[in-house]
């Protein structure tokens, strides 16, 4: 998996969580948490589909990793690629 | 011998409440199973057909409407925990509604302009403190789970000084959510105002049922079983825990995570002892119930002459007495609501309808004999709707010719369909936020938990799904 790939994905979760926000626009590099409206009830609910659509596991220590698209690249495509 | 089945958790009714942590526990994963002992989903809030025509019970309006794309409040929290597009419920909003109260109105709309003007206008020496108390309540954190509780009325009186306007403000509110006598919990306070001054009202063009079928879906789709005619009898206690739960059909389950939404009374009385419930101050049953009248018109209320205000809290005096009436009906005040009378665009309800509620004392209603229950109702139907009259425009037409049907229930109605003791709509006075009860693997949600309204109802079935069991640490 690409780190691209894994963006994709992460913005696919995100659109699952959020039907109703629009993702045409957002900064790979800018924290999403600025750019859409996420609590911390949704960063949950990221962490949990990750769990539950891809058997990745997030401690909660690392939820910070997750702050913008381009850290949870960094952050998750190893996890994505060691799946394999 | 057969074996016990067993479920991660067990939800106990499937109102909205049940519903949404149903929901939230399927779509993780969850093996869940909801248990409901009628045969309708919604509870409180739900709907029927009667002589081919459908009626909705609880909800007159949703409120904590906002519009699609509108951040950081509960309803926009509410779709996405449970993944729903705003345009899935179809919310129409409220045309205009209205606190009457003779000599003095206060129309309000899910604009807060309206209602800040009109207490500008009605009031002028007290809108500075109606604008800080509205700041207050913007800023109020009123749905943290640790929170202690305050009397409305007092913290009210650091803003506001007529006791007029303080009544008018509170009518609503109380109306729509308190399950305490005369005064509100301020956090519930905070709660309702949000909900209904500074968000809204709005209704799903096809009412309720809207709601609940989009409910009973996800539900569906997340993999979530239920039972329906089927309650939970009692829950058989091991140790501090809930072991096993006894059917109404006499099976016994077990399952490691109990959530009720029956109510905190209601939920004790499975597996205690009645005396050493009672024995408990925070364990006092409400006691505010109400009637409710439905007359059906053969015209829109709008073309007979009662204008297109949504809904009209009216009380016939100047202080507004929000308690369990004497008699089996207080009439002095209520609440008129008018479905037609949302913005549908074009399209219209085929039929008009009026329904008006009123403060009513279930032990009054209780121990009727059927035929005195029959006329009691007869007698209260026409009562109710003549107070409401009052706080309307005289109708253009006699409205015996327009009437084609009317339906009404009362507290043991309410009683019947929700088990809630004293058919206490709002549930207990205390509300526990937390969702503890004394055992540990069961919490409770919904009405007692103590988040109000249908949006309210729902975000409790989420938080405490949330907190007690997904984010729980193992």
């Amino acid at each position: 998996m690409t780190k691209d790939e894994c963006k994709k994905l992460v913005l696919d979760i995100i659109a699952d969580i959020a039907p109703d926000e629009d993702l045409s626009n957002v900064k790979s590099d800018v924290k999403l948490r600025d750019q859409l409206e996420l609590d911390s009830m949704d960063f949950l609910d990221i962490v949990m589909e990750l769990r539950k659509q891809h058997s990745i596991e997030v401690p909660e220590d690392q939820y910070e990793q997750l702050a913008s698209l381009d850290s949870c690249a960094e952050y998750l495509t190893p996890k994505f690629n060691a799946l394999v | 011998m057969s074996t016990t089945e067993h479920y991660d958790v067990v939800i106990i009714g499937a109102g909205m409440s049940g519903l949404a942590a149903g929901i939230r526990l399927a779509h993780f994963g969850k093996n869940v199973c909801i248990f409901e002992r009628h045969n309708a989903a919604g509870g409180l809030n739900s709907f029927y057909s009667f002589a081919g025509r459908k009626y909705d019970v609880g909800l007159h309006a949703m409120t904590n409407y906002v519009p699609a794309g509108v951040k950081g409040t509960p309803l926009g929290k509410l779709l996405r925990q449970l993944r729903i597009k705003h345009d899935e419920l179809d919310l129409c909003s409220q045309k205009q509604s209205r606190i009457a109260i003779p000599g003095t109105d206060l129309s309000f709309s899910n604009d807060f302009a309206l209602l800040e003007n009109q207490v500008a206008e009605k009031f002028p020496g007290e809108v500075d403190g109606f604008r800080r108390l509205i700041e207050k309540i913007k800023t109020f954190d009123d749905v943290a789970l640790d929170i202690k509780e305050v009397s409305a009325r007092k913290v009210i009186a650091e803003y506001i000084t007529e006791p007029l306007l303080v009544e008018m403000l509170l009518c609503p509110l109380m109306f729509y959510g308190s399950a305490r006598e005369q005064d509100m919990d301020f956090s519930q306070f905070v709660i309702m105002a949000k909900a209904i001054f500074l968000e809204g009202f709005a209704r799903p063009h096809e009412g309720v049922r809207r709601v609940i079928r989009i409910l009973l879906e996800k539900y569906r789709q997340a993999g979530g079983k239920r039972k329906m005619k089927c309650g939970v009898r009692q829950i058989i206690r091991e140790g501090n825990r809930a072991g096993r739960l006894l059917l109404d059909n006499g099976d016994e389950i077990t399952a490691d995570h109990v959530i009720s939404s029956i109510g905190s009374v209601e939920t004790e009385k499975l597996y205690q002892e009645e005396a050493s419930i009672e024995a408990k101050k925070e364990m006092t049953a409400g006691v505010l119930s109400f009637v409710e009248t439905i007359t059906v018109f053969d015209q829109l209320p709008e073309d007979f002459g009662w204008g297109d205000e949504t809904i009209v809290f009216f009380n016939d005096s100047e202080t507004f007495t929000y308690a369990c009436p004497q008699e089996q009906v207080d009439p002095r005040s209520g609440v008129i609501c008018f479905p037609n009378n949302f913005e549908y665009g074009d399209r219209d309800l085929a039929e008009g309808f009026l329904r008006v509620t009123c403060l009513a004392n279930y032990d009054q209603w209780a121990t009727l004999p059927e035929k005195a229950y029959t006329e009691a109702k007869t007698k209260w139907f026409d009562q109710v709707v003549d107070s409401a009259c009052r706080f309307l425009p005289k109708p253009q037409q006699d409205l015996n010719s327009l009437t084609v049907a009317t339906d009404m229930f009362t507290p043991r109605t309410i009683h019947k369909f929700t088990g809630h003791l004293n058919g206490a709509v709002y549930g207990a006075p205390h509300k526990i936020k937390n969702g503890r009860t004394s055992l540990e693997n069961l919490y409770l949600c919904g009405t007692d938990q103590g988040f109000l309204g249908i949006v309210g109802s729902m975000l409790s079935g989420i938080s405490m799904a949330n907190f007690h069991i997904l984010q729980a640490r193992k």
